[in-house]
């Protein structure tokens, strides 16, 4: 058993044009957060594959954080709708392999909103921190094909969609 | 991996330096991360010495990918990829980390900072290794404009553009150009009269060779991109002959039906259903209201046809629809009033004599109903007492919760014409006086000498049920007077409700037609709010007046200026470049699902049927990348977004925990929590 306090470590995929303005007015505007995220800049909350989510929980992140404008405020016009749809099901999804709820989140944070976004990554941090880590990674250690399976994931579900001719 | 990575950290001054050990952060870069080959740290990497040093670096050291831990991407990654650029190296090679706003400005525990410091140059050092070298497009700029709506931001916008021998089309979606401003007796501060110094600017407008102007129409459909958009208008049929019409009013004169005007004149007065909203109308020929004209009720009458003399009037006229190309697109849409009705205790429509803002501005309007006499609803009584009830659903959670901007200045000067015109005691309610632009405390101070009462205290009821001796068939506005702290009953003749400025009720769908964001309450999103306030994130489409923001009359004409200085500077300069983020689609991996077909608000995805897979059109793909996430079959790649960058990306930020160290940590952070 690893004695060390521990620190999450959350992975936050924010869109360009409102979370991850939000974020440069957090900091612009010094507001102070646990440096517990780690910050991955997309175009859009819609281009966030569930398998960033999945790799990233399976590389040894505890938990991630989708943001994205506010619905109707969305700079593609309604991709975050897309995000919010595509949310639901990846929370089904990951609810079936046991992890639970709170490791992650659909946040919806405007250019404007520095501060909205601090509080829901220091809220979301302590969540994480009460669940404790996840272990996924540990497994991954001991059995290496966990990762091959998941990257194999995508080519099976291709195949799966293939009509015969 | 063959790539030779130059990893740059910034100190920012202390900005980064304070909080990160940014020489240890380098050296940790150059030694640990796979693919360094140089790493330094720099006071500013952003000053010309700074490039300097990429730059050299990149020709001397042959390297291959930059990464430059500085501010953020949205600060100076132009500089960095112009750096890159000048050494001759792909712009999309170089990556940014932000070292500053994400590190040392928003933690406060030293070496958590630069273990997240550490990640986020891992997390770009990976990705960067990933990423292709992009070519951006250029393409012709159209020199024509199209400007929607015709108040006062619009005109000023238009007449700029066309002055500077730029065709402009001008939409407008009611009858006649003009805008609220047309409705307005006087202006604040300088009590300038509206229609005095905005009718020539209208006939400007109409007169002018560059402006095309397109009233009663309205935009269908809008596609394309920045440079190069088509507009589709419908030009609604106003059943007159434009051609034939010389605007003598001889039908006007002649139509038998009298309607309630509830546009122009706010439902104060009168107007035939055959109408120009008001005699300067810009353009001058009428229009038929179909839903009140008594040949479309009853299939006879046609006075009008009759009389006309030119045969203008055609009952068969239809709507026509018209096909513009323009280069850039500049909305003035205008705002909404709030509805006082929804404040019921305030009394408006149960009460006679209370007033809304825009019902007295046409009551003092010289050719308004009333003929510029300020009378209660009998028309025939001057008020003795008058009562302004400011912040009228705005400032005011359960409504708006901004402030409309005007109203304070329109309550001035609202109260300086009754004292004027009728000598009547005049109170004003307000929350906080706010004249904060030139000349409006000045205004302010001559009312308060003018002998203006005014009553600090937001207004809890109006009404009309006798309480005390004195009070008999008054209004009563019972308001708490927060400067003595006490109740106070005032019992006048009128009341005027200073309705607050909302954004347009279709402000959503004009937002989602045209592509641009707006606010939750319906304020169109400006690109940076201090820096560029007329563009919008949609290139090529820019933002001024109210449809922005409430903002008074200078302030929309600086914007309408404002907006088409931009537009002009992308004209002169004949091309605009595009960000060559865009997705593809790889023909051999496509199933032809169809599946991203409906995906995409923008219409770039096309399906082929002849080789049964879909195809991107990429000068309308805006590089959302919505498209890629949902492709089953992963056959379409996000330039610059891709895949592969994307988990190379994730790998790096968690570079403590993938190698299997694990963070340390010495205490839990207790960092603080925003105010």
């Amino acid at each position: 058993m690893n004695t060390e306090t521990f620190e999450p470590k959350i992975v936050g995929f924010l869109c360009n044009w409102c979370s991850y303005r939000a974020a440069d007015l957090a900091g612009t505007a010094r507001i102070k957060y646990q440096p517990n995220v780690r910050i991955i800049r997309v175009m859009c909350s819609g281009r966030v594959d569930p398998s960033f989510v999945l790799k990233a929980l399976a590389l040894g992140a505890d938990g991630v954080m989708i943001a994205g404008c506010h619905p109707g405020e969305c700079h593609y016009l309604e991709q975050n709708y897309k995000a919010m749809r595509r949310f639901q099901m990846l929370k089904h999804t990951l609810r079936s392999f046991g992890i639970e709820e709170d490791r992650v989140r659909l946040q919806w944070a405007s250019a404007a909103e520095g501060v909205q976004l601090a509080e829901a990554i220091n809220d979301m941090i302590e969540k994480v921190r009460a669940l404790g880590p996840l272990n996924w990674s540990g497994k991954y250690a001991e059995n290496g094909e966990v990762e091959a399976a998941i990257e194999r994931l995508a080519e099976e579900h291709a195949e799966a969609m293939e009509v015969p001719a | 991996m063959t790539e030779k990575v130059g990893v740059y950290v910034c100190h920012c001054g202390s900005n980064i330096a304070g909080q990160v050990d940014v020489e240890d952060l380098a050296n940790w870069a150059g030694e640990e991360l796979e693919g360094v080959v140089v790493a330094r740290d720099y006071k500013f990497m952003c000053s010309s010495l700074g490039q300097e040093l990429i730059e050299e670096d990149i020709k001397n050291e042959g390297l291959t990918r930059v990464v430059v831990g500085a501010c953020s991407p949205h600060l100076h990654e132009k500089t960095f990829r112009r750096a890159c650029s000048n050494a001759g190296l792909n712009p999309y090679l170089c990556q940014m980390a932000s070292l500053r706003e994400q590190v040392s400005w928003v933690t406060t525990d030293k070496d958590l900072a630069n273990t997240k410091a550490r990640a986020l140059i891992s997390g770009a050092v990976h990705r960067v290794q990933h990423q292709e070298e992009l070519e951006a497009t250029e393409v012709p700029v159209s020199p024509n404009t199209l400007v929607v709506g015709a108040g006062i931001a619009g005109i000023q916008a238009s007449l700029e553009l066309a002055d500077a021998g730029y065709q402009v089309y001008l939409v407008e979606r009611e009858p006649s150009i003009g805008g609220h401003m047309a409705q307005f007796d006087k202006t604040f501060p300088t009590l300038d009269c509206a229609a005095c110094i905005l009718t020539p600017r209208m006939s400007d407008v109409g007169q002018h060779p560059n402006i095309n102007l397109l009233s009663y129409s309205e935009v269908e459909e809008v596609s394309g991109y920045v440079g190069n958009f088509h507009v589709r208008l419908r030009k609604k049929s106003r059943y007159i002959k434009e051609e034939d019409c010389t605007g003598c009013g001889i039908c006007i004169e002649k139509c038998p039906k009298k309607v309630l005007d509830d546009v122009f004149e706010a439902g104060m007065g009168y107007r035939k259903a055959v109408y120009r909203p008001f005699p300067q109308a810009v353009p001058k020929f009428p229009v038929i209201d179909t839903e009140n004209c008594i040949y479309f009720e009853r299939g006879t009458c046609k006075a009008c046809e009759k009389f006309c003399p030119t045969d203008a009037i055609d009952f068969e006229q239809q709507d026509t629809f018209l096909d513009l190309d323009v280069g850039n697109i500049i909305l003035a849409t205008g705002y909404d009033l709030f509805d006082t009705r929804k404040i019921p205790q305030y009394g408006y429509g149960r009460l006679a004599n209370v007033f809304t803002s825009l019902e007295f501005e046409r009551l003092c309007n010289a050719s308004g109903p009333t003929d510029g006499k300020i009378l209660l609803r009998d028309g025939v009584t001057q008020p003795q007492s008058v009562a302004i009830i400011h912040c009228v659903g705005s400032r005011d959670i359960r409504f708006n919760s901004h402030c409309s901007a005007i109203c304070c200045m329109s309550a001035l000067k609202f109260g300086h014409l009754v004292m004027e015109k009728t000598g009547a005691e005049v109170y004003s309610f307000y929350i906080d006086m706010r004249p904060n632009q030139k000349g409006y405390e000045e205004f302010y101070d001559r009312l308060l000498q003018e002998g203006m009462h005014f009553i600090r205290g937001r207004v809890a009821e109006v009404t009309d049920a006798v309480r005390q001796p004195g009070e008999e068939g008054k209004l009563i506005v019972q308001a708490e007077d927060t400067l003595i702290g006490m109740q106070r009953r005032i019992p006048v003749d009128m009341v005027i409700l200073m309705s607050g400025l909302e954004s347009r009720a279709d402000a959503r769908d004009v937002a989602l037609k045209f592509g641009i964001a707006c606010s939750m309450s319906g304020w169109f999103t400006e690109r940076h709010p201090k820096l560029d306030p007329v563009a919008t994130m949609t290139d090529g489409i820019f933002i001024a007046g109210t449809c922005q923001g409430p903002k008074d009359i200078p302030a929309s004409v600086a914007q309408g200026a404002a907006a088409s200085a931009r537009v002009q500077s992308m004209i002169t300069s004949g091309m605009v470049e595009i960000e060559p983020i865009v997705a593809t689609i790889h023909e051999e991996k496509c199933s032809g699902c169809r599946i991203c077909n409906n995906l995409c608000p923008f219409n770039a995805i096309d399906f082929n049927e002849e080789k049964m897979v879909s195809v991107i059109n990429q000068a309308l793909c805006k590089g959302c990348g919505t498209c890629v996430a949902a492709c089953p079959a992963q056959a379409i790649t996000g330039a610059h977004f891709s895949n592969e960058q994307i988990f190379s990306e994730i790998e790096g930020l968690l570079f403590d925990v993938v190698s299997g160290s694990g963070l340390k940590a010495a205490e839990p952070a207790k960092d603080s929590v925003p105010a």
